[in-house]
């Protein structure tokens, strides 16, 4: 994530992140533009090419980004709005770093123990719900998703040694 | 009255057991994706989508179209009793709904945002029923230039009616079009924008972007905020419903106003809630009570309720007869019937009759059967709200994760779910719209297509667009809206000045 680089504020503005993110979009845009000029943006024979309309929307994402930019930096001293507090983030890095963890997990090991293992751990370490009820809780869901999908839709989610253990 | 023999017909097909059974399970599943945080009505959509693969389409559609009428439904609940629009156009009902809490008369509001729902849904669905036909009839003698022409009025009218800095938006809805064209080129069989990842080969479906921006995005805006739920209990009982329904008539121009405002909103792209605001601004301007507006007027939760669910109906307007979704919900939608091998658009009206007039039957129905189940089951929706906070947040992770896994059972896209989780949590909160980056995601293709065959008819020749009448009153009227934000700029400012030269 963009812009979390002033501890001694605790604090980042929106503009310093508005500014930030339009240098990503524009990066972005660049990189279509690229692409597109590559794969010919003209016309040939067979009509326009493949990079020919791709072109005029990587164009536009970079026009669009360098007028974002500029507007910003014009008000990079006047503008103080607050984009987020670092106790803001850090509440969203409570949910966001674990769902990543979990998401590896997903790919290591299946989905149903990692939701499992999830909703616990979350509940009861960001919640300070009981021991028991988090991992009621998780088991339930994980148990739930597993005759939603697996047994009645028969719609197969990722699974690993677990369940192979039940013979799935 | 072709319309009505075939109207009658469609009944026959959703007036199955199965299928009033899915609209009621559609209906409940809608209203508490409504209430949920994080699980807004296209997010919800896009996750329940892979469950209807194994139905036939006609009992899909009527499931997820329920589910979009619950969702609808479900927005005014936590307006009223919590403060907290569960979704972006129950954001005016929060003004005298919540009021209306605090006071004690939630009952009342909660009747009077029904059933006003109820009623702009049943005006914008008769509407559609006879409006419908003659627009894919009339859209059947349209060729590629046209069809880019509505694409570009689609796309340039979120620039001219919406609020933020237009360039941003711009940004967003070009960003959507480059995501479409990751993968393969239809027409050249050429590798587009995947730099050499065979990942990216199949490029970037909307369904995951839709789980991600809209699903995850929310979660992590609501852990920001520290989200504890404090509401108001909801009674309702027969006394409360018949006594509000007494008083509602009272305010029969206030809903004729909304129906209008909310019909005509919701045909034009991104609908539902500029109608919202709309109808409770004008409702507050010509109202006899509209000083007293926001302190707990039933009127004031009667206008924005009204226009929205007339709007998010006739948002599907455009959806099935030309191809080109009003909202990013009835985007999900289209792309269900993609999946479903449908392709929508005015030939659905004559080579899918069943389907079509089955959809327009089960809106009549759903919406009837969401008017009972809300108003019964109000209680128990509002429980479902008092769940903490804590508990909630990684479920929903665990059912974003499920349902973009599910897309096309493809590892990387839960991935992909994350990182447009936090995409969506710096664009919402920089007013980068997300709307129309997933219309244009999901549109990208099909606009492109469009664009490269009519610039193939005339070799090149831009002035296809202005070719006869009806293409170029659409092109002029895009540039029109793509240019108005300069526009109604300039219009001020000669306002502005004439008084001081004259």
């Amino acid at each position: 994530m963009e812009g979390k680089n002033e501890p001694a504020h605790r604090k980042v503005r929106v503009v310093t992140v508005d500014i930030a993110t339009a240098a990503v979009v524009f990066a972005l845009g660049a990189l279509v533009v690229y692409d597109s000029y590559r794969l010919g943006s003209g016309w040939d024979e067979n009509g326009p090419q493949a990079g020919y309309f791709p072109l005029y929307t990587g164009l536009l994402v970079c026009i669009s980004s360098v007028v974002v930019i500029v507007g910003g930096l014009l008000k990079l001293g006047s503008d103080t709005r607050v984009f987020v507090r670092l106790d803001q983030f850090r509440q969203v890095l409570v949910i966001l770093l674990p769902a990543a963890a979990y998401v590896l997990g997903i790919q290591l090991v299946g989905i149903y123990v990692p939701s499992a293992v999830f909703i616990w751990l979350f509940m009861q370490l960001v919640g300070k719900y009981s021991l028991l009820r988090s991992a009621l809780v998780g088991l339930g869901v994980s148990v739930t998703a597993f005759m939603l999908f697996e047994v009645w839709f028969r719609i197969p989610l990722p699974k690993g040694p677990f369940e192979r253990l039940i013979g799935y | 009255m072709e319309e009505l023999n075939a109207l009658f017909h469609g009944f026959t097909v959703a007036l199955t057991p199965f299928n009033l059974m899915l609209m009621f399970v559609g209906i409940i599943l809608g209203v508490i994706i409504g209430v949920l945080p994080g699980l807004g009505g296209a997010n919800g959509v896009a996750i329940l989508l892979p469950l209807t693969f194994a139905m036939p389409p006609a009992s899909a559609i009527i499931m997820l179209s329920c589910i979009y009428w619950g969702a609808l439904f479900g927005g005014a609940i936590t307006s009223v009793l919590f403060n907290i629009p569960g979704e972006p156009w129950s954001v005016a009902t929060t003004f005298d709904g919540y009021p209306m809490a605090q006071q004690g008369r939630a009952g009342e509001a909660l009747t009077g945002a029904f059933t006003s729902s109820f009623i702009g849904a049943l005006v914008a669905v008769v509407m559609f029923t006879f409006l419908a036909p003659l627009v894919a009839d009339f859209a059947l003698k349209f060729g590629p230039p046209e069809f880019f022409a509505v694409y570009l009025l689609t796309f340039c009218s979120f620039v001219g009616t919406g609020k933020g800095n237009p360039f941003k938006i711009i940004a967003s809805m070009m960003l959507g079009f480059a995501m479409a064209a990751v993968g393969v080129d239809i027409v050249t069989g050429q590798l587009r924008l995947t730099f050499g990842f065979t990942e990216l080969l199949s490029g970037f479906h909307f369904l995951v972007a839709v789980i991600g921006l809209f699903g995850i995005g929310e979660i992590l805006l609501s852990m920001e905020e520290g989200l504890s739920f404090t509401g108001h209990g909801a009674k309702i009982n027969p006394t409360i419903v018949l006594q509000t329904w007494a008083k509602l008539p009272r305010f029969w121009a206030t809903s004729i106003r909304s129906c209008i405002i909310g019909c005509w909103m919701g045909i034009i792209p991104g609908g539902a809630t500029p109608a919202s605001f709309m109808s409770y601004g004008v409702a507050r301007k010509v109202s006899r009570d509209g000083a007293k507006f926001g302190s707990g007027q039933l009127e004031g939760v009667v206008a924005p309720e009204t226009a929205a669910h007339a709007a998010g109906t006739s948002a599907l307007l455009p959806m099935i007869t030309l191809g080109i979704p009003g909202s990013p919900t009835a985007a999900v939608l289209l792309g269900g019937l993609m999946i479903w091998g449908l392709q929508p658009g005015p030939l659905l009206f004559v080579e899918q009759k069943d389907f079509v007039w089955g959809l327009i039957a089960s809106m009549y129905l759903g919406n009837l059967a969401g008017l009972i189940v809300v108003l019964t089951m109000v209680p128990l929706f509002a429980a479902i709200l008092r769940v903490p906070f804590p508990i909630i947040a990684p479920v929903i992770v665990v059912i974003c994760a499920i349902g973009a896994y599910t897309v096309k059972n493809n590892m990387l896209d839960v991935w992909m779910m994350v990182v447009f989780g936090a995409v969506g949590y710096v664009f919402k909160k920089l007013d980068y719209p997300l709307a129309p980056m997933v219309l244009a995601l999901v549109l990208g293709d099909a606009a492109e297509s469009a664009f490269r065959q009519a610039v193939l008819m005339s070799q090149g020749d831009l002035a296809v667009f202005w070719s006869n009448w009806l293409v170029g009153s659409m092109t002029t009227l895009a540039l029109v809206l793509l240019f108005w934000p300069l526009i109604s700029q300039g219009l001020a400012r000669m306002r502005a000045t004439r008084p001081s030269t004259a």
